[in-house]
């Protein structure tokens, strides 16, 4: 219970430092959201510094740090100048929509991984395994971005997939079934190509993981006790692989987010990606923070979450 | 102390009886390729070996680091294929033998290994180590084999008590004693000790050593001790076969070994064991 209370602690000191962090950085741009409009003639200097002193911006940033910190304990994460609205429901919405996007392509890129690791550790130095090091290596190099525009260049050639958004125009006059399976269709490419980019790292965990507790001299005695080869690799040698592999899935999920803000913004999935970015251009600094503290929240909610999953797996950290 | 002299069993009885273990001709080659060429090299572990090992007798298989002895070993306990040559149990060549074959062969030979740490599943209690042999060979139900994991526990003197303890919380000597617990577990005709008692402390291995002898007494085992400390060799072993750069350079008893060592690499490892004595000698003086 100490271990998950000082796990706890850790993390609401992080997510705080993050926040005073992506302030900071924010205040440090030139500009703000109205400067834009200073640039019109049709608006006075005036009503300009009236609109700044509404929202706040004319105080010192220790002054709008404590009045946003003042926001997130209200639970609506300041207010955003573009919408003219709270931050929270916004990125709400936004956030549902992109923890469907990485929660099934986090799902997709393990139930791929996880096969193909222990299958090439099983057959290590085969050809089969050999060609899986090509394309696990193949895919690493290729920039994400690239891989993206190509799974859009695929959906638009061939038209078998939409090539944006979440959603047909259609969503709803249909029934549930094939809100379903138009939700699904919308889903499978960005899910897929986020899959491929977080893959080929998984996969060489889980093969060198998997490998290094295959030689081990338990694992050859239990040969000499003749167990059978499928046995030794799931029932022996998965559960111990699995520790390392269960702190990889905490680090994939960082990886899933940061490809997943580039995915988003490319297939047109309307997740927190497309908000973050216009945010970032229009200097809607609520958003920009609120989206940063969301995106470190599912990062540090994965790590914990992965820890936890550690803490149940290993009885070593157990007596710690 | 068991000493070598002190076994029952003259040395003239000992080779009428037919082996338990024949091993003839045995060869390993391991061939490797480089990447982007056919170019093939191979290396010789060890070649052209040729073993007898009797019921309740212990071989000892010596030589330097890289002499191909652990290789040797899991050759023999079947880990690993041979390249050529033969390994007969009473007489049946394994080596000719299919995997479905092998299976029932595979406990009636044992190996214990040097580190006992990692020969250890992790994730297991010592209890189910001790019986995960027994599953593997589908013997008897569950219950039992719980109850002859307790009882094989007792037989190496570990507490029963600590059944449900994982090998993380033993020390080294106790899981050592686990692992013996373990190859113990299918009754098998032949354990192979892979340096097994290196890793361990004076006061422990003297201890085990105890224990082996007195369970090879009742259950008349045959032993094939690899090492290269040849004073524990003096006190464990009938007899030593000596390994160089993978071949056997010299075969004795082991007080015919120590009295009168014919190969020079023999005479080198002898007197390795007593420069340390002088030392020690030195020292006490």
């Amino acid at each position: 219970m100490r271990y998950f209370a000082r796990r706890l602690a850790h993390a609401v000191l992080l997510l705080l430092g993050i926040s005073v962090f992506s302030f900071a950085l924010l205040q440090l741009a030139p500009g703000d959201f109205f400067s834009s409009l200073q640039l019109n003639p049709q608006i006075s200097s005036r009503t300009v510094e009236a609109l700044r002193s509404q929202y706040g911006l004319d105080k010192p940033l220790p002054v709008r740090y404590g009045s946003w910190l003042h926001s997130v304990l209200k639970g609506d994460l300041g207010t955003s100048f573009a919408y003219n609205s709270p931050v929270a429901p916004l990125l709400a919405l936004r956030a549902r929509n992109t923890l469907l996007l990485t929660g099934t392509a986090t799902l997709l890129a393990w139930l791929l991984a996880i096969p193909l690791g222990i299958w090439s550790a099983a057959h290590r130095g085969e050809w089969g395994d050999r060609v899986g090091g090509v394309m696990t290596s193949t895919l690493l190099i290729v920039p994400e971005l690239v891989l993206f525009l190509a799974l859009l260049l695929l959906a638009v050639r061939t038209g078998w997939f939409p090539t944006g958004g979440m959603i047909s125009a259609e969503f709803n006059d249909l029934n549930f079934w094939s809100k379903v399976k138009d939700l699904a269709n919308h889903l499978l490419l960005p899910s897929l190509g986020l899959a491929l980019a977080t893959l080929p790292p998984l996969v060489r965990h889980i093969r060198s993981a998997m490998i290094e507790v295959l030689d081990s001299p338990f694992i050859r005695a239990a040969r000499a006790h003749g167990i059978a080869e499928g046995r030794v690799l799931l029932r022996y040698a998965l559960p111990v692989a699995a520790n390392p592999l269960i702190s990889l899935f905490g680090f994939s999920i960082a990886t899933m987010l940061s490809a997943g803000l580039l995915v988003e913004v490319i297939l047109s999935w309307p997740g927190i990606g497309p908000l973050l970015v216009d945010a970032i251009l229009a200097k809607d600094t609520y958003i920009v923070v609120g989206t940063v503290m969301l995106s470190s929240v599912f990062l540090v909610a994965g790590n914990f979450f992965a820890d936890m999953l550690l803490f149940a797996a290993d009885p070593r950290i157990r007596m710690e | 102390m068991i000493r070598a002299d002190s076994r029952p069993n003259s040395s003239a009885s000992l080779h009428a009886a037919e082996p338990l273990l024949r091993v003839t001709g045995l060869c390993k080659q391991f061939v490797q390729r480089r990447n982007f060429s056919r170019q093939q090299f191979s290396v010789n572990a060890f070649e052209d070996v040729n073993l007898q090992l009797f019921r309740g007798r212990t071989l000892a298989l010596v030589g330097e680091s890289g002499a191909g002895k652990s290789t040797l070993a899991h050759c023999i306990a079947l880990l690993e294929r041979p390249s050529e040559g033969t390994i007969a149990l009473d007489g049946t060549d394994l080596l000719a033998l299919d995997t479905k074959g092998l299976f029932p062969i595979r406990r009636r030979i044992q190996l214990i290994f040097q580190d006992p740490a990692s020969a250890l599943n992790p994730q297991l209690t010592a209890c189910e180590i001790i019986a995960e042999p027994l599953a593997i060979q589908n013997v008897s139900t569950k219950k039992e084999r719980h109850e002859r994991a307790l009882q094989l526990m007792d037989q190496v003197g570990l507490e029963p008590a600590a059944a449900q303890k994982q090998p993380f919380e033993f020390s080294g000597g106790q899981r050592q004693r686990l692992a013996i617990a373990r190859a113990l577990a299918l009754e098998p005709d032949v354990l192979i000790l892979d340096e097994s008692l290196s890793a361990l402390d004076a006061l422990n291995r003297d201890l085990i050593l105890q224990l082996l002898a007195d369970l090879q007494a009742v259950r008349s085992l045959a032993y094939l001790y690899v090492s290269h400390d040849l004073r524990l060799v003096s006190q464990f072993a009938d007899e030593v076969v000596v390994m160089y750069q993978g071949r056997i350079v010299e075969q004795k008893k082991t007080r015919e070994l120590f009295a009168r060592p014919a190969h020079f690499h023999t005479r080198e490892l002898l007197a390795t064991v007593h420069s340390v004595e002088s030392i020690l000698l030195e020292r006490s003086a």
